[in-house]
């Protein structure tokens, strides 16, 4: 990002943290939590130890970072080396962003830069048309059904904590992630002792990956004595009945069909279910116990909006309700091809045009790489 | 029978549960007084109990007379300390872990005769009893439903995560409301290490200054066992941490996951060792079997089975594994069995 670029930006999170102490806060326990920060163009500072918001608000207002993390894990000593910080346990969590998911809708929303002439375009060109180069830096804008989707999967998540897992709601936090998705928090004293491994296979499990066709009763062998999941049971058994069998004449019928197929077909088939109906979290995030995750209330810079915390996930709208910085006119050269959408007011397309914009919009053109400050 | 009586045989069962000094305090014995010939049938019983497991064997009980059952636990692993023999120590409380597992998996799925009353009540405190073990000396809360056992997801991930065969993930269980239904079998499954790990204890916290004659002899045999049964195997030549960090397991003795394993044994392979000459390397282990071992390398030379030749795990495999003990001279490898060559290259 360029230097003028960098003030502006820097000036909008400035007054944001002043502002807005209201919404960012250190999380519970802080005194055993690692945090850690990157300034525009920087590198990351780590192993900072905070002990309450007005330290971490003193912190904000003397570095003013461009993102903000804190540790899910807690240590005994958070400011020392990895090695001698003294591991305690760690929430567990999960994140799911819009980009995992495969969305048809991507192509619309993406751009594509070139990283030699800066040209921007809507389509993946195999290279670029002014100056040939075959490298280019894609992004993606504001998109409802990337959010709406990313949703989905955030309540197959919050359904198998509640009903496998055993975890309480009020144990669970669900926050916008500041970009495209969202990152789930769970604050239960048996999960945060699980360590990575453990982590990785509970991964797995809201995946639903590694399933085998024993577990739901199809066995190799001896096909002639199935045990299959019945409608009412629990766990990932009672999800896969209610998916096969949706009706009393549908089950003999599919019944009938999973003997004839046999084995292999049915670990196919449930392949397939594990596509639309496994939880298409990160499981790299779940599985690391000492990763330092967005802080919430903080602004995201790949966006300039906020990880907020969704109380209310069915009417959340994080184009409008995480879009917090000012609203002061700037003005900034824009080049975004596709029209975004902020506050339920639409911005371009703009074709490498001087444009004043609320300064929401003009930080968000400038931290997707669509714009520069004048 | 009567209440004692039941006791003395879940004692006899689970012997490691029995403190020391305490039993033997209450029983009114000292050590001197075990040097008496009339005695000598139960250093005899604790003697055959070590041999049979050096052998590989799971001894075989005889609850008919519990307090010599005990008694020659107790024997046994003062034998074995004071013979200081780490892979006969090891062998011993890997195979009475076994011992102990198949009691367990009986008294939690209790089957007896009797009349309905007394079959209702052996049956509960039989148990309840094993029920009691699992949580006082394991810290696993089993909850007992009609036809399975629950456990709490997060006590079967810190055990079951940690099992490689995929009928163990979490996916492949059947789990409702923070619980794990699981059968008898699985539950003690689920403990094997940990059982183990608390026989192994007993013997390394027994602490005997001086013991009988009788004793003497029998850990003189022992030692002489030692040397006529185990090998010394030292490799030479430059190996990768990983394989170096699993020869060293092996040779201390102990127990190599069965990943460690796979590593070692396709590592050598690949660097052109033959199954003979990979054997011995697997003799200290606890559990080891030299048919088994044969077998099993021999499959994964490709020379069996379907001649399938498998290949040395990738260093991020055993990242995942926690078998990767990188070291700077490990940078740009991607593989163990690029170690040493890849430097050569850089040098």
């Amino acid at each position: 990002m360029h230097e003028k670029s960098v003030a502006a930006v820097e000036s909008a999170l400035k007054e944001y943290y002043f502002n807005r102490f209201d919404l960012i806060h250190v999380p519970t326990r802080p005194a055993q939590r690692e945090f850690g920060y990157q300034k525009i163009n920087g590198g990351m500072m780590r192993h900072i130890a905070i002990k309450d918001d007005k330290e971490l608000h003193l912190l904000l207002m003397k570095e003013i970072p461009s993102d903000v993390y804190c540790s899910n894990a807690y240590y005994s000593f958070p400011n020392l080396p990895m090695s001698e910080k003294d591991w305690k346990g760690a929430d567990l969590i999960f994140d799911i962003d819009a980009k995992d998911l495969m969305l048809s809708c991507r192509k619309d929303h993406s751009i594509f830069k070139c990283v030699s002439c800066q040209v921007v375009t809507k389509d993946h060109l195999p290279k670029c048309a002014k100056c040939g180069s075959t490298r280019f830096e894609s992004t993606s804008v504001t998109c409802k059904n990337c959010i709406n989707e990313s949703k989905k999967e955030v309540r197959k998540l919050i359904d198998i904590l509640n009903n496998d897992l055993g975890i309480k709601n009020e144990e669970i936090e669900v926050y916008f992630s500041g970009n495209e998705g969202f990152h789930i928090r769970v604050t239960n004293q048996d999960y945060e002792q699980l360590d990575s491994q453990e982590r990785a296979d509970l991964a797995d499990y809201t995946m639903f990956n590694g399933v085998m066709p024993e577990t739901f009763g199809i066995r190799k062998q001896n096909t002639s004595k199935l045990d299959l999941p019945s409608i009412e049971e629990g766990g990932w058994r009672g999800r896969i009945a209610r998916n096969l069998f949706s009706s009393k004449i549908k089950t003999s019928q599919t019944v009938k069909q999973i003997m004839v197929n046999g084995y292999s077909a049915f670990q196919l088939k449930l392949d397939e279910m594990r596509h639309i109906m496994g939880v298409r979290v990160d499981p790299k995030v779940t599985m690391d116990i000492h990763r330092i995750f967005r802080l919430e209330g903080s602004i995201n810079s790949k966006s300039g909006l906020s990880k907020i915390q969704c109380n209310n996930l069915d009417s959340f709208d994080p184009f409008l309700q995480a879009c917090l910085l000012g609203d002061d006119e700037v003005q900034i050269i824009c080049n975004c091809p596709l029209p975004i959408t902020l506050k339920n007011k639409k911005y371009g397309p703009y074709d490498n045009e001087t444009v004043t914009l609320p300064k929401f919009a003009a930080v968000y053109m400038i931290c997707k790489g669509l714009g520069n400050a004048i | 029978m009567h209440d004692d009586d039941t006791l003395q045989i879940q004692r006899a069962k689970y012997p490691f549960l029995t403190e020391t000094g305490k039993y033997l305090k209450d029983k009114s014995l000292t050590l001197e007084e075990l040097n008496n010939p009339d005695w000598k049938p139960v250093i005899e019983k604790a003697y055959h109990r070590i041999t049979a497991t050096i052998a590989g064997k799971i001894y075989n009980s005889n609850l008919d007379q519990p307090d010599i059952e005990i008694l020659s636990f107790i024997i046994a692993i003062i034998l074995l300390k004071k013979s200081g023999i780490p892979t006969f120590s090891r062998r011993f409380s890997l195979q009475e872990a076994r011992r102990a597992e198949n009691y367990l998996k009986r008294d939690l799925e209790w089957k007896g005769n009797g009349s309905i009353l007394e079959h209702v009540k052996r049956k509960g405190q039989s148990q309840q009893l094993a029920l009691d073990i699992l949580r006082n000396e394991f810290k696993l809360d089993v909850v007992m439903a009609e036809d399975s056992f629950k456990v709490k997801v997060t006590d079967y991930l810190k055990r079951g995560a940690h099992f490689h065969e995929r009928e163990w993930k979490l996916v492949n269980r059947k789990v409702e409301q923070g619980l794990v239904f699981l059968s008898s079998d699985e539950t003690v499954r689920l403990i094997r290490k940990e059982l183990d790990e608390l026989i192994g204890s007993k013997i390394q916290s027994i602490n005997i200054e001086s013991i009988p004659d009788t004793f003497q002899e029998r850990v003189r045999d022992i030692k002489t066992l030692a040397n006529s049964t185990l090998e010394i195997v030292t490799f030479s030549g430059e190996y990768p941490p990983c394989v170096k960090h699993g020869i060293e397991v092996l040779e201390r003795g102990e127990n190599l996951s069965h990943s460690g394993r796979f590593l070692l044994a396709t590592y050598l392979l690949a660097r052109g060792q033959t199954v003979d000459q990979i054997v011995p390397l697997f003799k200290n282990a606890p559990d080891y079997n030299e048919r088994i071992t044969r077998y099993q390398l021999e499959h994964i030379s490709g020379s069996l089975g379907k001649g399938t030749k498998y290949q040395c795990p990738s260093c991020d495999k055993l990242k995942s594994e926690n078998l990767c003990f990188a070291i700077p001279d490990c940078d740009g490898i991607i593989n163990p069995i690029q170690f040493g060559k890849k430097r050569k290259a850089n040098a």
